[in-house]
Parts: C-alpha cells; sequence; structure tokens
C-alpha cells in the first residue's frame, strides 16, 4: 500500500503580536525555537513568559531543525487531500505539531528521523514541516 | 471543606431529538430545562442558579438564556470546558448551594452541529489571539487527527490494538439496541469496526462517535430540597477538573487530565476505582475511554486494550458496565458536547430508570468521566461521582 504526498493548499496562519520573528525565520529557512534565559528550558509553542519558572527572558534560538516522529495520523477522509498530522520532537527537546511531507505516507513510523523542510502557504508565507532526514 | 453531600441530583432530561431540522438553539435549551423541572417536580420560579456553557446563545449564555427563559437566577456559571463543562457545573452547583449562593441550580446544554454541517473531520473554529493557533492551523488539526495520534502513540508504546479499540464500540452497540432514541441501533462486531474506512490513521469510521443534534438538562438542589421531592436520591459526592495541554512542548499523548481529576474525584467521595459500579465514560472516540479508564485507575497504565476487551463493558456480562445507553459512539452527542448525557445516564442508573436490559444490579455509586476539547492539543478532564441514597 502507497498513499504518495501531494503539496496541498495551506491557508496563512494569522499571527499575534510577536509571532513575527518565528515566521520572518521561516521564509528565511531557519526553525526557530524559544529558550528561557533564567532556567535554560526550551519550549514550544513560543511564548513572552517561560511557561515552566515564568521568567519574562525568553529567547529565541535558532534548532537544528532534525527531531524524531513522536506520534502521527495519516489524515485521509477530512478536506479533499490526504495528509499527515505529526508531533516531532525536536533534537532540542521540545515537541510541536507539524506535518509529515515529501514522502509515502504509509511508511511514515513513530520514531522516525526527520529534519525541517517549509513549504509554502497561500501568498508565499512559509510553513516549518518535516521529511525524512 | 467538601462538597460531598452537599447537593443532588433531582432532576435530569435528555431531549429525544437526534435532527432537530425545526427547533431553534435556544428552544432546545429551554426544552430542556422544562423537561429536567418536570423530572424534579419543581417550577421556573424555583431555580434560582443558572449553569451553561458556550453551546448557550446569545451575548452571552447566562444573559441571553436567562431572559430567553424568563429565569433569575442570583448566581450564575457559564464555565466552559467543551464538553466536560457540564461535569464541571455539577460541581459548581453542588459548591454554590454549599456556600449559600442557590437553592436549585439548572444546567442546560444544547445544540444542532448535525442540522448545521459541523463534525469532527471540519476545523475548529479558530477566534482572534488565539495564542497556539498560528503554530498548529496550517498543519490541519481536526478533531478526529488529534485523537487519532493519542491512539497511535498507545498503540506504539503499549502494544494496544485496533481489534481491542473495537470493543469499546461493540459494547456500546450491544447497550444501543434497545435505547430506541439511539442513532446507531444495529449491534456491531469486532471485524464491523476495523472494516469500516479509515479516517484517520488508526482511526476508523466505527471509531468515532455520532453527530447529533439535541440537549439535555440538570437539576442540581440543596439536601433539604431533595428530600421534599418525591425522587430517588441521587447525591454528589466527589469531583475533580484539570485542564491538560502540551505542556510548553513536552507533550505526553498516554494519559489525559483524568490522571489529575480522577484521583480528586475519589479522594473527596471517600470511594475507590472498585466501589464504582457503573461509569459514562466520554466517548468521543474508543480511544477516549481508554485512555480515561486507564487514567481513573479501573486497570493500570497500558492495558486498557486487554480491559476494554472480551465485553468487558457490556452490562450484564462485563466487570464495568459503561454508556449503557450507547454513549456518543451509538446514542447522541449533542452540540458535539458529550458531557451532559454522561451524567444524565448516571441518574438514570442510580435511580433504577435505566432499561431493564441494561439497568445494573445494587446500582449505588457511579462515576461520570469527561474529556472536552481536543485531546492531543488542550483539553479539560472533569470527573463527577454520585451515589444513591
Amino acid at each position: 500500500m502507497a498513499t504518495p504526498y501531494q503539496d496541498r493548499i495551506i491557508k496563512a496562519p494569522a499571527l499575534n503580536i510577536g509571532d513575527e520573528i518565528y515566521y520572518d525565520a521561516a521564509s528565511q529557512g531557519r526553525l526557530l525555537v524559544k529558550q528561557c534565559a533564567d532556567c535554560k528550558k526550551y519550549h514550544h509553542y513560543p511564548r513572552a513568559l517561560c511557561p515552566f519558572c515564568f521568567s519574562d527572558k525568553t529567547e529565541w534560538k535558532e534548532a537544528k531543525g532534525t527531531g524524531t516522529i513522536y506520534t502521527y495520523s495519516v489524515t485521509r477522509r477530512a478536506g479533499p487531500d490526504v495528509y499527515t498530522i505529526a508531533y516531532v520532537t525536536l533534537d532540542e527537546g521540545v515537541s510541536m505539531l507539524t506535518n509529515i511531507v515529501d514522502c509515502d505516507h504509509d511508511a511514515i513510523r513513530i520514531g522516525q528521523k526527520v529534519k525541517v523542510v517549509f513549504k509554502p502557504a497561500e501568498g508565499g508565507m512559509a510553513i516549518p514541516m518535516f521529511a525524512p532526514a | 471543606m467538601s462538597i460531598k453531600g452537599k447537593a443532588y441530583i433531582a432532576g435530569a432530561f435528555e431531549h429525544p431529538t437526534r435532527k432537530a431540522t425545526n427547533i431553534s438553539v435556544a428552544q432546545l435549551h429551554a426544552e430542556c430545562a422544562k423537561g429536567a423541572l418536570a423530572d424534579a417536580g419543581l417550577s421556573l420560579k424555583d431555580v434560582d442558579g443558572y449553569f451553561c456553557a458556550g453551546d448557550a446563545p446569545g451575548l452571552s449564555g447566562p444573559m441571553t438564556m436567562s431572559d430567553y427563559m424568563g429565569l433569575r437566577p442570583r448566581h450564575i456559571d457559564s464555565t466552559d470546558a467543551g464538553g466536560s463543562s457540564y461535569l464541571v457545573h455539577v460541581s459548581h452547583a453542588a459548591q454554590a448551594i454549599a456556600m449559600g449562593k442557590c437553592n436549585v441550580a439548572l444546567i442546560t446544554l444544547a445544540g444542532r452541529p448535525r442540522s448545521e454541517g459541523h463534525s469532527g473531520t471540519k476545523p475548529r473554529v479558530v477566534g482572534a489571539n488565539f495564542p497556539d493557533a498560528p503554530f498548529e492551523s496550517p498543519y490541519g488539526p481536526v478533531t478526529v487527527n488529534l485523537y487519532a495520534m493519542a491512539a497511535m502513540r498507545h498503540m506504539h508504546q503499549f502494544g494496544t490494538t485496533s481489534e481491542q479499540l473495537a470493543w469499546i464500540k461493540v459494547a456500546a452497540s450491544h447497550h444501543a439496541q434497545h435505547n430506541p432514541l439511539a442513532m446507531l441501533r444495529d449491534v456491531v462486531t469486532v471485524e464491523d469496526v476495523v472494516g469500516s474506512p479509515m479516517v484517520a490513521d488508526p482511526l476508523h469510521r466505527l471509531d468515532c462517535c455520532v453527530v447529533s443534534d439535541g440537549g439535555g438538562a440538570l437539576i442540581v438542589v440543596r439536601p433539604e430540597i431533595a428530600r421534599s421531592l418525591k425522587r430517588p436520591l441521587v447525591k454528589v459526592i466527589g469531583a475533580g477538573e484539570a485542564p491538560k495541554g502540551q505542556r510548553g512542548g513536552e507533550v505526553d499523548l498516554t494519559y489525559t487530565g483524568a490522571a489529575w481529576s480522577g484521583p480528586a474525584a475519589f479522594s473527596e467521595a471517600g470511594v475507590t476505582p472498585s466501589d464504582i459500579k457503573y461509569a459514562s465514560i466520554y466517548d468521543s472516540f474508543t480511544i477516549t475511554v481508554l485512555l480515561q479508564l486507564e487514567d481513573l485507575g479501573f486497570c493500570k497504565k497500558g492495558e486498557g486494550g486487554k480491559f476494554v476487551s472480551d465485553g468487558n463493558l457490556i452490562s450484564g456480562s462485563g466487570r464495568l458496565p459503561f454508556n449503557t445507553d450507547g454513549g456518543g459512539l451509538c446514542n447522541n452527542h449533542p452540540a458535539n458536547r458529550g458531557g451532559m448525557t454522561k451524567i444524565i445516564e448516571c441518574v438514570r442508573q442510580l435511580r433504577g430508570e435505566a432499561h431493564p436490559r441494561v439497568q445494573v444490579k445494587n446500582c449505588d455509586v457511579a462515576l461520570a468521566q469527561g474529556i472536552g476539547g481536543l485531546l492531543s492539543t488542550r483539553h479539560n478532564s472533569a470527573t463527577l461521582i454520585m451515589e444513591r441514597e
């Protein structure tokens, strides 16, 4: 069984104040992750206040862009396209909601090593997704 | 200070409709309220507390629906925790009654997602200022795949199978055959479930609950009022509530907020899982049931698949009869929020008013458990324990 990958139309997200930095970096091919300057822990999704110690000294760091699939679901009957939603655990330790792309959906497995790629949303905004490493 | 014994559920009503083509949402709320009051033997003017959640229409639920129904409450609460809201409301009503803030609390739920075309494969509405949405909406999160990812992880980590999950649907269908109002009354087999179309791996169509219109309502009263009425006494003895999200990126989908709300409720009630004769477990999807059963301590973490297999949830033969009305998997799921109907079936069981074919013998302690929201990103768990007096 194989379910080939096809690009789908992605609606660009409406950003909140402070989110532009993340998506500006994505448009330059860089994946950012927030780290707390006080407790040193990474977190995702990015916030102004650390969700572990409530410090307001959170900093953007460039992630290595590699990680491991924690879980996934090939979504077959929600709209016109088949797509795979997933949580990828970055090498920095935090897990992020994402899509697994550029591969046979039926060959995706938990524990698989993946690397970040960027897919365009409508209007050209770059969205971080992951493909087999 | 606890809510144990401070309040009783004196009235319960489930709207018979499953498709409300010609009834407005506000009318459904009011019809449910009227039904619950009649069940309790109380009237509109007795209500001095009103509880509703995000399904209540208007400028705000308490303002608009109090006005629509002609209520004059002195205590309102519109805590919205998705489908678990109504379990939270019973607990909050008991607290308000204990504090003297009201005597007769009305809780309503109603909605028309079937008529309006809302289902678990549609994108959820993202409001302005959602802090998480810019980092999630591009990835196509819908209700079903956000539960499916928890199932996929459970299978990977504990060896749970699709056949084991299917047993949850099979048990629900055995109960639904006795409910003339249930949307799906045919008894199904494990083969039927795993042979139904895959919606979002590993969840098949028959792993998913129905989409239905309808509603329900409850009346929660102080003990003196409960004793003055002619209905069997259903006492609230313990409750817990716990939101659980992505925990800053430390995502662990092997457990739910029930791991926190459950122990809180059991501790308050002074009972343990082995005391529970009947359990209503929110069944948005089969995996939702399995995770909650583990988290509540009915079996060990990772052993839910074995626990639910071979009819163990079927009333009359299994160790833990669950969702004897057919649950969300077969009966109904009004407003896409299943917490209300979970409590209503507990009330029927504790009163001895469930269908004779599914009534649990000597049902003296029952538990209702709900998960509202979206399991894999952010949800709320609410646990409610009730006792027949």
